[in-house]
């Protein structure tokens, strides 16, 4: 098990803090600043690994950003803290964005992420509870996220606990049932401390979402499975700040963040060849370049 | 009720299971039974009526019932995840294996109605392949409870084992086999019977059966030692390797595939370490034809009969 980098998640949870209080500009400036961070990070990541998911890493950062930096009350230094919130990426193919982000918030050292996919290496191509400090279910084959995320939001509520539960779903992932059963059972029980956010990215491993099984209606969907619907541009950090705000009924709350695939760098954006492509060491360098300008 | 009678007698252990799971309710509140519409078939009812909060329903959806579990489970609570168990295990056979045993989250999956209970209803009903299927998962103690007290203690023991658990609960009618006052142990089992002959190696509804077989070939001077393995994963490999090296040969019976169950392991340890004859019965690779529970035990020859033959092929020429 990684443990927490002391000096990091100490300054994270001062700065989280100031963000929560600080006007939206001064939060959203800071913000765009650590998903700057989180991608150089990850692009680093899988170009020294040769393998990973670089589009919809890139995809997810800003709703990582945006729910580590300044929503959610976790504790890299008390991990396991029974009201902490609970936060599961379902999409865990892109275990490299959420190792990014656990880093640069003091879950564990930033220099472990060079250990991404080395051979035993705590950083496994999908996230590990028993290894990673910080993930709280292991995903990897899609469709589980989702009903775990409801079992904790339940389970909150039966405690009488305050804490709320987050997840986070590839819009692709949306093809498997296990999702709608999970849609189905969360609106029933009323667990109104539940998101699920839908990256939106339009795009799955092979093709579009809509040209492999179609989504859309997908706000209708969520609507008619008893759930408030938010929908944002998932990459501005304003407007899913306000997004993650706590609903104001018993009904779970669905974000459909629209997302652009491989976002900050040009020649990925909505490219589905770079669901699971590997940059050459030029695209790394022209990728840093734009990340960076 | 006579002596005689309350001895032959037989039990549904799902009523044992639904008695011990309220009464851990009542005394820890972090109990939860979780089903999926199967309040009715798994005996819920009694603890629905008492902690209507606590019996989270998740309708027709065994992938969200044992997602939801993982996720209860991780928000502090006690879940005993409880379905029919052909459907537990083989439509959610994924979340068993990521979001329960990869994840080693304490969740207790409990299989109602296993092996071929369904009689009639067929195949589709049956589960005959929970064992194979799950102990080829990582991380999952299998528990195959033989009757009533064995199906209490082992609800008792899952809910403060440190990680998941898979009780497999009979509903086939069986009678009491556990002698008084046997503590249930994590991986061991219980030797009923001493003999030294050949070794019976049973779990769940087929240990009464291995007892009447022992009790036939008494009567022709074979000694048969009869081992109730009610932890299937981690198997008790002391007794069985014991059994290997004391008696002339290892009979396994259970109410399952004989691809991956109880014989296979038996089977995996004594050819590495001791090999000896065995017999392993079981449903051979095929699906049952149409037949009450009862029938069908007959049919593929799982019976007191059936042990007692496959017994004495590996005493050989008789007592020692």
């Amino acid at each position: 098990m990684l443990t927490a980098d002391l000096e990091r998640a100490r300054g994270y949870l001062t700065e989280r803090k100031r963000l929560q209080e600080a006007s939206t500009p001064d939060a959203v400036a800071a913000l765009r600043a650590l998903s700057s961070s989180v991608r150089l990070a990850d692009l680093e990541m899988v170009s020294r690994a040769r393998l990973g998911h670089i589009g919809g890493d890139f995809s997810v950062v800003d709703i990582l950003v945006t729910l580590y930096g300044a929503v959610l009350s976790v504790d890299p230094l008390n991990p396991d803290a029974p009201h902490r919130d609970r936060f599961i990426l379902s999409k865990g193919h892109c275990a490299g964005a959420l190792y990014a982000t656990l880093a640069h918030c003091g879950f564990f050292p930033i220099a472990e992420l060079e250990s991404f996919a080395q051979p035993l290496s705590a950083l496994n191509g999908h996230p590990n509870r028993t290894k990673v400090p910080g993930v709280e279910t292991n995903t990897g084959p899609l469709g589980h996220g989702f009903p775990v995320a409801v079992g904790c939001a339940l389970a909150a509520k039966l405690r009488g606990a305050a804490n709320r539960t987050f997840v986070v779903l590839g819009d692709g992932e949306l093809q498997e049932g296990s999702n709608w059963e999970a849609a189905m059972t969360a609106s029933h029980y009323q667990l109104g401390s539940l998101t699920a956010v839908v990256d939106r990215n339009r795009l799955q491993q092979g093709a579009r979402t809509e040209e492999t099984k179609q989504l859309e209606p997908l706000a209708d969907k969520w609507t008619s499975f008893g759930w408030q619907v938010r929908e944002v541009d998932g990459h501005d950090h304003a407007e899913l700040l306000d997004a993650f705000r706590p609903g104001n009924d018993d009904r779970p709350v669905c974000v459909i963040a629209h997302t652009t695939k491989g976002k900050g760098v040009s020649f990925m954006e909505d490219r589905v060849e770079w669901h699971h492509k590997v940059p050459t060491r030029e695209q790394v360098d022209t990728a840093r370049e734009e990340l960076t300008r | 009720m006579t002596q005689v009678a309350a001895a032959n007698a037989t039990h549904d252990c799902r009523k044992s299971f639904a008695e011990e799971l309220l009464a851990l309710a009542r005394e820890d509140e972090r109990i939860v039974a979780v089903c999926n519409d199967s309040v009715g078939s798994s005996n819920l009812v009694a603890f629905r009526n008492e902690f209507p909060d606590r019996l989270i329903n998740v309708g027709i959806a065994e992938q969200d019932l044992v997602g939801v579990g993982a996720g209860l489970a991780n928000g502090g609570m006690i879940p005993f995840v409880s379905a029919a168990a052909p459907f537990l295990t083989g439509r959610a056979l994924e979340q068993i294996k990521a979001d329960v045993a990869y994840s080693q989250v304490k969740v207790v999956l409990c299989g109602q109605s296993p092996g071929m209970a369904y009689g009639e209803l067929g195949p589709t009903h049956h589960s005959i392949e929970d064992l194979s299927w799950l102990r080829a998962i990582a991380d999952v103690p299998i528990v195959v409870p033989a009757d009533p007290a064995q199906t209490r203690a082992a609800v008792r023991w899952a809910a403060y084992h440190t990680g998941p658990s898979y009780l497999r609960i009979p509903r086939f009618p069986v009678p009491d086999v556990t002698p008084p006052g046997t503590p249930f142990e994590f991986g061991r089992s219980v030797q009923l019977t001493d003999g030294e002959d050949v070794t019976v190696i049973a779990a769940g509804s087929l240990v009464s059966r291995a007892l009447d077989a022992a009790d036939q070939l008494a009567g022709t001077g074979i000694g048969v030692r009869v081992i109730n393995m009610a932890c299937i994963e981690p198997l008790d490999t002391a007794a069985v390797l014991a059994a290997a090296q004391q008696t002339r040969g290892i009979v396994t019976a259970e109410e399952a595939t004989v691809t991956g169950g109880l014989g296979a392991a038996v089977a995996t340890l004594v050819a590495q370490t001791h090999p000896c004859p065995m017999r392993i019965l079981g449903v051979p690779r095929t699906f049952a034809p149409t037949g009450s529970a009862s029938f069908l035990l007959e049919h593929f020859q799982l019976t007191a009969q059936g042990i007692a033959t496959a017994a004495r092929e590996l005493a050989g020429d008789g007592p020692r």
